[in-house]
Parts: C-alpha cells; sequence; structure tokens
C-alpha cells in the first residue's frame, strides 16, 4: 500500500533501531512515555519494542479514550438504554467497558436496551432522522480528535430541527491529562516514576497543535516530541528524545510535520469553542478527579445535552480494589505487575478498562507481548 | 365424456412481485406450490422426486460418514462474488471436505421472514442449486418456516452435509507436530471485506470479491498427491488467526508466521487499513489451511497452485514446541508479537 508500508519499514527501522543503540548513553537509561493509545497499539503491534535497547523502555500513558472512562459514566449510559428508553449509540470499544452490577453497554444491549455501534457521530444524527418517534442520544468519548465532529452533529442536529437527538458528553483534554501524570507524586515528589520525556500524541496534535506542549518541556523541563502513529514515526521520535535527554535540552519537536503545525486546527478548535465549555471537573479512570479536564455542552445548545434533557445524574463509582488500571494509566504499573491480569482479567472479561481497547496498555501486552512474560 | 377429473387451472407463483407471506410456511398448498415450482425445479435430482418427508439413501461402502452443519445469516443477502445461496452450499461443502472427506448429499432448511420477495427468493435458490450442481453434490432434502415480519432478517439458511471419508485418511487438528509446515491456499480476508465494505458502502473502485467457493476438489487433488497432511482446515470466521489459535491449542503447538509471507489483496489491505481492521482476523469462505510435514511443503504448495483455486497459496510459518500454545509472529517491521484469539466480534453476521 503506497504512503502506507513506506512507514512500516523494517529495512529503515532496523537503521533506526542501530542510530538509537549508538545514540543512548550505555551508563543511563531512558524512559518516555508514549501518551496515546495509538501509539501504545504501534509499538505492541509492530514489535517496536524488540527494536530497542535494553536501557531505553516506553511507558504506557493514560491516553486511550475508552480506558480513562470512569464507571460511573458507562452508568449513566446504560440507564438511558435500559431506563429511559432510548437508543443509544456509541463508539465500537466503548460497547466492551466494565460498568457497575457486572453490566457493560454490551450487556445491557443482550437485556433489551437498543444500544447501536456507530463510526462516526453523523451516523447517529441519521439514527436520529431514521427514527423520529425515539429519543437517539451519542455517548460522546474522546479526546481532542473525536470532539470536532461531536460539535459538528450537534450543529447539524440543530440545522435540522431535530427535537429527538442529544449528546452524553464524555470529552476529555489531553493537556489536563500529561499535567495530572507530572504533578503526580510518584513523578514530582517521590520519583517511582522515572520519566524522561513524552511521545506527544498524533491525531490530537494535527487538532490542538504541538503549542500546548510548550508549557510541559519549559515548566517541568520534559522534552515533547510529537510523532505519527506509524511504527517507523515512534522510532523516529524515540531517537529525537533520546538526543534531547542527550544534549540537556527540554523543548516541543514535532516528528509528524506532515499533519501537525504549531497552532493546529483552527476551523475545528473554533467549532469545539461553539459548542462546548470547559467542567470544573472532571472524573477520570485511574487519575481520579482532574480539574478543567473534560468538555460539557455550552447552554445555547442545551436542548441537546442528555445530562439536562434525562434524569440521569453521575453518581462517582469506585473501580474493582484489586484492580490496577489507576496505577498503570498513571505509569506507576506495568499491566504485569496487576495480579488480575491474564487471569480473572482478559480481553474476554475485562475487569478493567485497559483490558477493553486494543489501544489499552493492559489490552496490547495480553494480545501481543506476554509471549515475553514467560521467557 | 370422459372420465377424468379436469385438474383445476392453478395460477403459478408471481415471482417477479410476489412476496412471501404466512401461507407459505403453513403446510397448505401454497406451501406445496412453493415447494414445488421453486425449490424441487431448482434442487431436482432423484432423492428430492422421491416426495417424502426425508430422502432415502444408499449406505456407501467402507470409510466413516462425515456430518457437518452450518447455519447462514449473512447481511446483506447479495454481495459482490456470491450471495446467501451459494455461500450456504460451500461453506457446509467445505466443512465436510476439510475433514478428508468426499461429500455427498445436503440438506438446506430455510426461515423465510413474511414480505420476503420471491424474486429475491429465486435468485438465491437459483445461485444454491448452480453451486451444488457445480459441486456435484445434490440438494437432497429440505424443509421451509415462515416468521412474521420484524421476525427474521429475509432469510436464514441452515445446511446440513453427509460425506465419506476412506479408510487410512485420518485428519485432525490434534496432529501438528513441531517442524511442520504452516501453508494457505491464497489471499486472506476477501470474503469478510466484500461482505464489509458492502455494508458500509465504502464504494471502491473495483469492488472486493467474496473468495465463496468449495474446496472439495482441491482438497481431492491434496489428498491424492500422497503428500502428509496433517491438518486442514477452512479459515471462516475469525479469519486465519482464530484457526491457527484451535489447531495450536488442540495439538499442543505454538506457531510462527511470517508476515511478510501472508498473500492479502492491495484492495483488501487498504480497506483493513481504513476501518481498522487485521486481515488475519476477517473471514475467507474459499480458502485452506494446510499443516504438512516439512518435507513435503514443497510438493504440496505446487498441488495447490495448480488447482484453479490455489494460485496464491503460500507458505506463511511453521509449528514450534510451545508450552503455551502461543501463535506468534514475526512483524514485517522486524519486532514480534503474539498473534491472538479473536476477542468480541470483529465483523457480525458474515457468513
Amino acid at each position: 500500500m503506497k504512503y502506507i508500508d513506506e512507514f512500516r519499514d523494517g529495512e529503515l527501522a532496523k537503521g533506526l533501531g542501530l542510530a538509537i543503540r549508538q545514540a543512548a548513553d550505555p551508563a543511563r537509561s531512558y524512559h518516555f512515555m508514549e501518551f496515546c493509545g495509538g501509539h501504545t497499539h504501534a509499538i505492541s503491534r509492530y514489535g517496536v519494542s524488540d527494536l530497542l535497547p535494553d536501557n531505553v523502555r516506553m511507558i504506557h500513558g493514560p491516553g486511550c479514550p475508552v480506558c480513562v472512562l470512569p464507571v460511573g459514566r458507562v452508568d449513566m449510559a446504560i440507564r438511558l438504554a435500559l431506563e429511559c428508553g432510548v437508543i443509544l449509540c456509541t463508539y465500537g470499544d466503548t460497547l466492551r467497558v466494565p460498568a457497575s452490577d457486572s453490566l457493560s453497554l454490551m450487556k445491557a444491549k443482550a437485556r433489551g436496551g437498543d444500544i447501536r455501534m456507530v463510526y462516526s457521530s453523523a451516523d447517529a444524527v441519521k439514527l436520529a432522522q431514521a427514527n423520529p418517534e425515539k429519543q437517539v442520544v451519542f455517548f460522546a468519548i474522546g479526546f481532542e480528535t473525536t470532539t470536532p465532529p461531536t460539535a459538528v452533529a450537534i450543529k447539524q442536529a440543530q440545522a435540522l430541527g431535530l427535537s429527538n437527538f442529544s449528546v452524553l458528553c464524555c470529552h476529555v483534554l489531553t493537556p489536563s491529562a500529561i499535567s495530572n501524570i507530572l504533578e503526580s507524586p510518584e513523578v514530582r515528589q517521590w520519583g517511582t516514576v522515572p520519566l524522561d520525556g513524552f511521545i506527544g500524541p498524533a491525531h490530537v496534535s494535527t487538532i490542538i497543535g504541538s503549542r500546548p506542549y510548550e508549557f510541559f518541556a519549559e515548566e517541568y523541563r520534559k522534552p515533547v516530541v510529537i510523532a505519527g502513529f506509524e511504527p517507523l514515526d515512534v522510532m523516529q521520535a524515540i531517537l529525537m528524545l533520546v538526543k534531547q535527554v542527550n544534549e540537556g535540552r527540554a523543548v516541543v519537536e514535532n516528528e509528524f510535520a506532515r499533519a501537525v503545525t504549531r497552532d493546529g486546527n483552527l476551523k475545528a478548535q473554533n467549532l469545539v469553542a461553539e459548542v462546548f465549555e470547559l467542567r470544573r471537573q472532571f472524573e477520570w479512570r485511574g487519575l481520579n478527579v482532574v480539574p478543567y479536564s473534560g468538555l460539557r455542552i455550552r447552554k445555547e445548545f442545551a436542548g441537546f445535552d442528555a445530562e439536562k434533557r434525562f434524569p440521569v445524574a453521575y453518581v462517582s463509582v469506585a473501580d474493582n480494589k484489586a484492580c490496577e488500571c489507576g496505577a498503570i494509566l498513571r505509569g506507576v504499573k506495568k499491566p504485569q505487575d496487576c495480579k488480575l491480569f491474564g487471569t480473572v482479567c482478559t480481553p474476554e472479561n475485562p475487569v478493567g478498562s485497559c483490558m477493553v481497547s486494543s489501544e489499552g496498555a493492559c489490552a496490547a501486552h495480553y494480545t501481543y507481548g506476554r509471549y515475553k512474560d514467560f521467557q | 365424456m370422459s372420465g377424468e377429473v379436469k385438474r383445476g387451472y392453478v395460477r403459478p407463483l408471481d415471482i417477479k412481485h410476489g412476496r412471501i407471506d404466512l401461507s407459505h410456511g403453513s403446510g397448505g398448498r401454497a406451501m406445496a406450490q412453493l415447494i414445488e415450482e421453486l425449490f424441487a425445479a431448482a434442487f431436482d435430482n432423484e432423492y428430492l422426486r422421491q416426495g417424502n418427508d426425508g430422502a432415502l439413501l444408499p449406505v456407501p461402502s467402507g470409510g466413516r460418514l462425515v456430518m457437518a452443519a452450518d447455519a447462514h445469516v449473512v447481511s446483506p443477502l447479495f454481495f459482490p462474488g456470491g450471495d446467501i445461496g451459494c455461500l450456504s452450499v460451500h461453506g457446509t461443502i467445505n466443512d465436510v471436505a476439510v475433514m478428508g472427506a468426499k461429500p455427498l448429499w445436503l440438506s438446506a432448511s430455510f426461515i423465510l421472514e413474511e414480505g420476503f420477495p420471491l424474486a429475491d427468493l429465486k435468485r438465491i435458490v437459483d445461485s444454491m442449486a448452480a453451486a451444488a450442481k457445480e459441486a456435484g453434490v445434490p440438494v437432497v432434502t429440505g424443509d421451509t418456516k415462515v416468521v412474521e415480519q420484524g421476525k427474521g432478517d429475509g432469510v436464514f439458511i441452515t445446511t446440513t452435509g453427509v460425506g465419506i471419508v476412506p479408510e487410512g485418511v485420518n485428519l485432525s487438528g490434534d496432529q501438528a507436530r513441531p517442524g511442520d509446515s504452516i501453508l494457505v491456499s491464497g489471499t486472506l480476508g476477501d470474503h469478510g471485506m466484500a461482505i464489509m465494505a458492502e455494508r458500509e458502502s465504502l464504494g471502491f473502485s473495483a469492488p472486493i470479491q467474496s473468495d465463496t467457493a468449495a474446496l472439495h476438489g482441491m482438497i481431492a487433488d491434496l489428498l491424492a498427491s500422497g503428500v502428509a497432511v496433517r491438518v486442514l482446515r477452512d479459515p471462516t470466521r475469525g479469519g486465519l488467526a482464530t484457526t491457527l489459535n484451535e489447531i495450536a491449542r488442540q495439538s499442543k503447538v505454538g506457531m510462527m508466521l511470517q508476515e511478510k509471507a501472508l498473500p492479502v489483496n492491495p484492495e483488501v489491505a487498504a480497506a483493513c487499513e481504513f476501518l481498522g481492521l487485521d486481515p488475519l482476523y476477517v473471514a475467507n469462505e474459499g480458502k485452506l489451511v494446510v499443516i504438512v510435514a516439512p518435507e513435503d511443503e514443497e510438493k504440496a504448495l505446487a498441488v495447490l497452485r495448480a488447482h484453479p483455486l490455489g494460485q496464491r497459496a503460500a507458505t506463511v510459518g511453521s509449528v514450534h514446541e510451545d508450552a503455551h500454545h502461543f501463535v506468534q509472529m514475526t512483524t514485517a517491521f522486524g519486532g514480534r508479537r503474539i498473534v491472538d484469539w479473536l476477542t468480541g466480534e470483529q465483523l457480525p453476521r458474515i457468513c
């Protein structure tokens, strides 16, 4: 496939692997966090870590949209489907996220809830048009990449005069999550999570640009290299991070220049600002309550806000006590450190959210890399 | 005046505009007419002509019987390269054939939804009849039921196949041994992506064709050539990855695939990329996984490639000892990873 195979070339990968090996100082180790689940997935699927020297380690970050969705939010969606009788539609992976009472949206569907998987927010609007007698709620999740399409859907529904379409908005913000990790005691005080730099988000950065990360580089002295989701992108970014660390620099560099600019997509940013505003706080799985880290629908569009239209209030629900998703999402623990990993918790029966999506750290390790645990 | 009673005029089925209604499943005259004019006409053979509740079949001498059933609920019913009709014939023939058997007879039972156009039903039945004829495996008995509108989805077809395995042929999923070679008979993921592209109206300029086909001819060639075949499987739902995991578990072995060796059509690879799917997990309906002794690898490849359905046959990996029964792959990128069981449902209602 043209324009795809070029980014997965084994020979180039070998060369980059060698360059990283040569650049890395054998006297020290390097710990980089890939924020995005997309990177986690690429690293596991293509076996990128096999090409890295032992002293360059990757830490999986929290940038997997369904992983950070707390139980209480999924409960709301389930109540909408089972108690309010709406057609609830959402993106595929969300269906399997474990919720209260051993339920998930998939299981709620089997209990009679009208729950449907859609590929885009536009499909949800179409569903509302096709079912005028039913209320249709789009369970909107994800980081800055999926937010503009949700804004478009709301504006479209408004233009069409749809009175049976609304959105359960659970969109979250990347920079808030990065600050939360950098401010965590494990990183700041105790130093139990060694963190020498970040691989910055690919698709998210196409929207928000590279500027928002400049603060982290400067304030926390951590290098950030924005990278695409192809395996060669990831390796190139790792090489750039190693060099920054060696040279004592901490700046934002852009490996994904073919898609990301410093300012990002202004049109999308304006659209998001028109439809959404900051929540004072939002609960994340793993990171707990993070101030100003989520979005809600502005009152001008209140008619499309499912939280206003239906009697479903958010109730915080604690995760399973033995589940280490929280610590894994903060980079404090690895999937193999969790007692439930691969025993009680598997992709077929996930206990924690990191085992759900292929972008989740546990699912990625279980699906692609667990043979390493037996070597 | 003659003594004969004049046969009343019966208006033939209105295939062009007619639709299935509940009377077509009631057991009465309307059902008899549907069977006679549509099913019996298309499938006609000596066993069906017996006209009894069951087909009376000669007991084959020697060998062992194989019986396999397969239900088909594919959506959409018609797709590039085939339809639910020929698919339901091929699917069951292949299940019988991968046991090393010569398929002999099929049964077909239809669950029809009230309101289903007779024209579509005729297209499906004709396609089934053509597939059965081409394969030389007649449909010898069948059944028809009708459910109310909204209780089905057009038509569901369940077929059962009976075949006979000659003495000396012992194929089973538990026969793979360390050192064996893993072959596939052609490109991966064609059927699943044909369905998916049709369903999602992806609108490729050259539509992806399903690979639906009966494999018993190619299998017969392979077995006749004398190569030491250990396992045969058709990698349908869950794709090659799922089939190999099943075999690895049954045979208590590990496997190593070479990503570079996997045959995948470029348009299938592109569609998979676009939808975030992996061709290793996408269904095939006309492909064979063959595990053979390493010394017979070349010969087996030559036999497969000599058959029209096996032109792109390739060796994709090998079997080794592994207490964990992992199927792994050396990626084209140069790393290693597990090729795990399929989790959840990648593509519902694919066959």
